[in-house]
Order: structure tokens, then sequence, then C-alpha cells
């Protein structure tokens, strides 16, 4: 094979497995992905057995046993929210006013949280409101 | 110093925009104006080193009025913690970037004051544009220098998750990283503007190029390392956006590093290597946008920032002007030389180059994919991490085989002959380590993170093979002892030994991702006092409560006693705690509840080896103390009520209260420990992803460092040029 064509043959089976390792990436990744919602759009979309990622403002918590039972507000409309029941691992800035995102399935009236999927805003994005009151408990007195 | 720090950041402005304008002016050859604009960057990097001072020490002398230093830091928070807290904040952090970048600037420039004539006041101007971009947002958009008044008592502190040596790390180290690369963006760019598209650019700017990849992984690696062992997930790696921003300009730069010394050694590949520094710069910005930008969901991300869109722009210029200008130029950067052959070591570099941009193209593509299903179908969907690893394990198991075929190739051609003889050692010994495993362990069960274990084998067998020849032949040459003539060579060929050690950590490094991630086990469970429970082939046995108290940190630790046995025979002792921190944040609840539920965060037990890590957090159940604790709060509510409001003393009477209340719910918790939520997890091999990540950093080092012969001809090319200069002024 001339050097010309040899090139050539190398550049269209390149091109060829770009394309399709492209198309691969494609399928895979609209077949693998859960929907990105808010609590309202949740509450308008959701099917039994699908996934979707829901993020929002934990606004109440309470465990019962393993169990964690909480709501999330829509970030946009504070007085939509969704409540959630999850059990799994809870990351440690987990709390009530914090931004968290958990990949949620509709159950009934609540949805439930796939385990160990519930994820917390990076602690150095804390911003807290109003002013430090300077009167947190004195320990070890 | 608070209104000094101000000034000098509105002065750092104006003098960026000068040593921009001047840089401009300079390019028509008038070489006061590239003089004046070069001083201009060290006045810069002076006037915000100054800034960095100024808020240092209001974050030392906990000076609230700084509203930065109210935010992030408190009369508490330990003195380290307020020297490093600047930079947990969106203002902090900005001018962090914006301080290295000037001090980057600055070493550049001082080191090319006397090449690339051509090419120096463009790369100038690119420079000090950042900068003045930076600068200008800090001043118009994020500036740190804002004030309270009046100031309050008390700041918020510094969260405590951040307080870790780890975390003190991570956010310089990353930023020096996403900064090193704007040097050689920038001197590419000269390149192409004044059309000097030789390997002279990429032989001036190579060290920035791995500074800024040693200080871009080590950043990396120590964000995963304080998650691997703050947080309370037991993982080092979510492939959340803003992780995966920081890691795109890694892949694209280690390409970038290999295809510029194929231009140097060979002249090719000039095309490639500026789309890749233009990318890895372009990649680098990213990252700094994704975190404040909120264009995505990320745990890392700024909440409500307003420079996200200002940083967009910023990276359209830089996409947009960089590929224009390629493309106006590609006449020029066509290579006269071709690959001659597949079986050569710049061959070899190109597809291990193609694998790194094809990873990063991946996690681009899974990164950015809300963005581009919203765009496809209206809604956005995000991919978790079983997606990333379904293409990034074969990705990564291709990169460290041909890391372990490039060293041993030579530039040109290898024959067949030559090629069987420089790989049969290599793969001989990964065909034992393969058939070892498969006979003695489990790792059959798991065939990607075999073929890793193999692959990385033939990689760390070939590196062994380098040195090994290299340090026999240099002890023929000059004799004296083993162990001599192998410091003598890397010492003498740093760039190449050095590269070799960064090769063998990676490939280690790989490893430890494969056996960690494949053959971990992991229980969440709840015991009580003398439970136990079997993870991994060990007992974990909860034997019994613990209670502390940091007065210096106010903290209390509710914690156990875990003791691990294997068949019987005791292993180790683990000490895993909840930390309940005391902060002056206005509490969410009642006081006792809000100190419980509040600032919180895990003392994770390990026992590290070179096999395994024992790993467990715990969350005690304080159900049981509901009741004392709501009745409590509601005893303190009533007695605040019928207190004046505002008076200080109060305010500590009744914050001494609390504390008496704390003490009790310890006596209780050490005298009837409630069960608590046990997360186990046993780790093989996970210490070696950060020895392999050290390694591969010292390599790093080992290359950045002028050889000998490098130094002596840069001594005498002074010498050389100082008694030209004397020759002419006696002339």
């Amino acid at each position: 094979m001339n050097p010309t064509r040899k090139r050539n043959f190398r550049l269209a089976a390149a091109l060829a497995t770009a394309v399709l390792l492209s198309v691969a990436l494609a399928y895979t990744s609209f077949n693998a992905s859960a929907s990105d919602v808010t609590a309202g759009q949740l509450l308008a979309m959701a099917r039994p057995g699908q996934s979707y990622e829901l993020a929002g403002t934990v606004t109440s918590a309470h465990r019962a046993g393993d169990t964690l039972f909480f709501r999330i507000r829509d970030p946009k409309r504070a007085a939509v929210s969704v409540p959630v029941r999850y059990a799994g691992s809870v990351p440690d800035p987990f709390r009530v006013g914090r931004a968290v995102v958990v990949t949620v399935r509709e159950a009934g009236p609540r949805f439930v949280g796939e385990p160990n999927t519930l994820t917390t805003k990076c602690p150095s994005k804390f911003r807290a409101e109003g002013e430090p009151d300077g009167t947190g408990p004195v320990l070890g007195r | 110093m608070i209104e000094l720090g101000a000034v000098a950041l509105v002065l750092a402005f104006p003098t960026a925009l000068f040593a921009t304008a001047a840089a401009l002016w300079g390019t028509r050859g008038d070489r006061r104006f590239v003089e004046s604009s070069r001083r201009a960057v060290y006045v810069l990097g002076g006037l915000l080193t100054l800034c960095i001072l100024a808020v240092e020490v209001a974050f030392v002398d906990t000076d609230f009025s700084l509203k930065l230093a109210a935010d992030y830091t408190s009369t508490t928070t330990p003195l380290f913690y307020r020297l490093v807290g600047m930079y947990s904040s969106q203002e902090g952090s900005l001018l962090l970037f914006a301080w290295v970048l000037s001090l980057a600037t600055s070493l550049a420039l001082r080191r090319t004051r006397n090449r690339h004539r051509e090419i120096v006041p463009w790369a100038t101007a690119v420079l000090a544009g950042l900068a003045s971009f930076f600068t200008g947002l800090m001043l118009f958009d994020a500036n740190p220098f804002a004030r309270l008044d009046p100031a309050p008592a008390q700041g918020f502190g510094l969260e405590p998750l951040l307080r870790y040596p780890e975390m003190a790390m991570h956010p310089p180290l990353l930023y020096s990283g996403y900064v090193g690369f704007a040097i050689p963006f920038a001197f590419a760019i000269g390149a192409l503007i004044t059309r000097r598209l030789d390997a002279s650019w990429l032989r001036s700017t190579r060290r920035f190029a791995l500074i800024a990849w040693v200080f871009l992984g080590l950043g990396l690696i120590f964000g995963s390392r304080w998650s691997y062992s703050v947080l309370g997930w037991g993982g080092y790696w979510a492939w959340d956006p803003v992780e995966n921003a920081a890691l795109m300009p890694w892949l694209v730069g280690t390409a970038f590093l290999h295809s510029s010394i194929v231009q140097e050694k060979r002249g090719i590949l000039r095309t490639w290597n500026v789309v890749l520094i233009c990318a890895t710069f372009s990649l680098a910005l990213l990252g700094t946008f994704l975190v404040r930008s909120g264009a995505l969901q990320s745990i890392h991300a700024f909440g409500a920032s307003t420079v996200g869109a200002p940083l967009l722009g910023l990276i359209a210029v830089v996409v947009i002007g960089s590929t224009l200008l390629i493309v106006s130029r590609l006449d020029e950067l066509r290579a006269v030389k071709r690959i001659e052959s597949l079986a050569s070591r710049e061959a070899v570099f190109l597809i291990n180059n193609l694998l790194l941009v094809g990873l990063a193209a991946v996690v681009f593509w899974g990164t950015f994919f809300p963005l581009i299903s919203e765009a496809a179908t209206g809604q956005k969907a995000s991919l978790a991490a079983p997606w990333f690893d379904r293409y990034a394990a074969p990705l990564g198991i291709l990169l460290v085989l041909f890391t372990g075929i490039g060293p041993l190739l030579a530039w040109g051609r290898v024959s067949r002959g030559e090629l069987r003889r420089l790989l049969a050692v290599p793969a001989l010994v990964a065909l034992l380590v393969g058939l070892a495993l498969l006979a003695f362990t489990d790792a059959g069960s798991k065939p990607l993170a075999l073929l890793t274990f193999v692959c990385a084998a033939f990689a760390l067998a070939g590196i062994v093979g380098e040195f090994a020849r290299g340090a026999a032949a240099r002890r023929s040459l000059v004799g004296g002892s083993y162990a001599a003539a192998l410091g003598g060579m890397v010492v003498r060929n740093r760039r190449r030994y050095g590269g070799y050690i960064a090769h063998a950590g990676i490939a280690i490094l790989f490893v430890a991702v494969a056996a960690s991630s494949s053959f971990q086990s992991g229980a969440i469970v709840r015991l009580g006092r003398g439970q136990s429970t079997q993870v991994g082939g060990y007992r974990f046995t909860y034997t019994r409560p613990t209670v502390s108290v940091d007065q210096a940190e106010q903290r209390l630790a509710l914690g156990s006693v875990v003791k691990v046995t294997q068949d019987g025979r005791p292993v180790t002792t683990l000490h895993p705690a909840r930390l309940y921190y005391s902060t002056a944040a206005p509490s969410e609840g009642a006081a006792l509840r809000g100190f419980f539920e509040g600032t919180v965060n895990s003392q994770i037990g390990r026992q590290t080896g070179v096999e395994r890590d024992l790993w467990t957090a715990m969350n005690p159940d304080l159900s049981r103390f509901e009741p004392f604790i709501t009745g409590f709060d509601r005893r303190l509510d009533r007695l605040a009520a019928k207190l004046p409001a505002n008076d200080p003393r109060v305010g500590a009477q009744l914050s001494s209260l609390e504390g008496m209340a704390i003490n009790v719910v310890q006596r209780r918790y050490m005298a009837d420990p409630p069960p608590a939520e046990f997360r186990i997890n046993v780790f093989p091999f996970v210490v070696w992803l950060w020895i392999g990540a050290g390694v591969a950093a010292v390599g790093g080092l080992i290359a950045i460092w002028p050889a000998p012969e490098a130094r002596r001809r840069r001594v005498s090319g002074l010498a050389a040029a100082r008694l030209g200069r004397e020759s002419r002024v006696e002339t």
C-alpha cells in the first residue's frame, strides 16, 4: 500500500472509531441518566418506577430508627416541597436549611430516596444567614 | 491594614490594565514599553501580596469589621485555620487566584526577560489581561474588603469540616495548578501571533506546565484524601461536576506535557500542542466558572454567585480567540516531518495523548450532560458514578499499558526484533503477575481490575528495567557502586528519570484505585454495646462508648471503641466518633436540639495498612435523650423570656446552662449508651493511592529541577552575556 493510501486508511479508521465511540457515549448517557428536578417539577411529572435527581433545600428532618424522613423545598417556589423517606448513608453536613441532592423514586404519597445517593452541598460553600449571636453552649466546665 | 489592602486592590486594577496596554504597545517594537509592562506586573504582584496580607491580618486579629473575616472565622477558630480560612470564601478564593497569577507571571517574565523578544510582549499582554479581569472582578463584583459597620462581636467561624490540613492545602494547590497553565497558554498565544512556532516557547514554559501539573494533581489528591479521611461517606471520588472540572485540565495538561516532548524531539505535533494548551487553560477557567456559576448542580458550587457570567465571557473570549488564531496559523503549524512508524516512542505518546483527551472528553460529556440533555430533550438529566466508571475504567487500563510501552521504545522507528526484545521481560512479568493473581486471589472475579494490575505490572517492570539498564551503563562508564550509578544517572538526566518515576507513581495509583473500588467491602449497620458485625473477613465489635470534650475547639465527641478481630485474633481497635460543635451561628431550633442537630461531623476510626484500610464512621442514636432535650429547651426558653434580652451576661449564663445540660447528656451516654449506626468499610490497597500520588509528585519535581548541565549552560550563558555587555561598554 502506498504511503498516502495508508495514511488515508488510518484517518478513515480513526474517524470511524471516533464516530462509533461518540454514538456509544450519547446512547449510553441518555439511557443511564436520571432527570434533574425541583420539588415542583417532581410533583408535576413523577412517574412510578422512574428515577429523578431531586435538588433543593431541606425544610424539616427527623429520624425513626434507620430511616430518615425529610422534606425538600423547591429553590424557586418556597411554598412547594416534597416528602422523602431515605435509608442509607447521611452526609455529615446534612441538616435543615442545607442544599441537598438525592436520587428518588415515587412510592405512594412520598418519595423514596435510593440508598447512599444523598449528597449535601460542600461545606466550604455554606454562608450562614444573619448575625452570629455569640451564645453557643459552653463546653467542658 | 484593611484600608491598606482595599487601596492596594483599587490600585491593582489600573496597574494590571497598564501592564496590558504597555505590553500591547511594546509589541510594536518599543522595548521601553515591554520593560515597563514587566515592571508593572512586579508591582501588581506586590499590591496583591499586600491585599493577601491585609486579609490575613484581619483573620488572625479576628477583625470582624471585615465582612470576610466575620463570615469565615471567629475568636474560637484555631490560629492555623484563621490563616487559611480566607480562601473558603468566593472573594478570598478569587484574591488567591489573582495573587498566584501575578506571582507566576512575575516569575515567568523574570525568567524570559532576555529571551523571546517578540513573543514576550504578547504573552505579557495575555497574562496581564487575565490579571486585569480577576482584579476587576474583585473590585466590582466580589470585593474581599467589604466592611461591616458596626462590626459584630463574634464571627461565624470556619466550618469545622474544613478544619483539616488536607483542606488547607487543597485550594492553593488547585489554584496554583490552574494558574500555572496560564503561562504556557500565554506564550502559545504569543508564539501563534508572532508566527514563532518552533519549540522554543515550549522549552521556556515547560517547567511552568510541569509545576502546574504537579500542583493540580496534588490539589486533586488532597481533596480526595480529605473526602476519604473526613467525610463520613467512605469514598475519595464522586464524579461531581466540580471535581470533574479540576480533573479535566489535569488530563489534558498531562497530554500536553507528553506531546510537547515530541515536538521538542521530533518537531511534530505542533498544531496538537497549541490546541492542547489552549484546551487545558480553557478547562482550568471552566473549573473556576463551574464553582461560581451555578450552571450545573454541584455540591461544591457557590450559591447565588454573580461572577459566573463574566467568567463565562472570559472563557468564550479564550476559546473563540485561540481557535481563530490556531486556524489562521494552520499553514505555519503544519509539521514537515511525520510519525515514521507506529513502533516508535512518538507514536505511543500520541496514542496516550488520544486516550487522555478521550478520557477528558468522556468526563466533559458526563459533566455537561445536564445541559446537553436539556438542549436535546428540554429536561435536565444527570449521570451517576457508574456511567463514568464504565468509560474511565477501560480508558485507564489502556493508559497504564501505553505508559509502560512508551518509555521502552526509541524515537523514530523500532524494528520488530528490537520491539520483541524490549517488550519481552515486562510482558513476562505482567503474565506472571496475572497468573499469580488468578491462582492465589479472587482477582479473576473482577476482570477490569485484573487487567489494571497486569498492565501496571507491565509498566512498572518496564520502568525498573530502564533504571537497571541505565545504572548498569553508567556504572560501566564511571565505575562506583550500583546505588551511586543510579543516583548519578537520575541527577544527570532528571527530566527523563523524573518522568519514569512519575509514571511509576501513576501506575501504583491506578492499582490502588482498581483494588480499592473493585474489592472494597462495606456495610451500614446498627450496633448496640457488645454487638458485632462481619465485614470483609473482619469482625467489628462495639465494645464501649467514649466521651471527650475539646475545650479549645469547643467540641463534644460522642464516640465508641470498636475492636476488630480476624478469625478470633485481635487486629486493631478503632475509635470512631460523632463530633458536635458549639458555634456562634444563630441556632436553627431550640438551643440544645440546635447543638446536637447543628454543626456536626465524623471522626473516622481508621487503621491504615499496606494491604487494606479498616474504616469506620458512627452516628449514635440520640432519640432516647429526646424527652430531656425537649424539656430542657422548653425550660430554657421560659427562663430566657423572663430575663432582659441582648444582655451579654444573661447570654453567657444561658450558654453555661446549655453546657451543663450537655454534661447531663454526656453522663447518660456513658452510663447507658444508645445504639449507633456504623458505616464500616474495608478498602484494599487504598494507602497506595496516596503513595502513588506522592511518587508521581516526586517524579514531577525531579523533572522540574534543572539538570547540572542546564544550570551550567545557563550560568555560562549569563556570564557570556555579561561579558558581552561589559565589552560593549568598554568599546
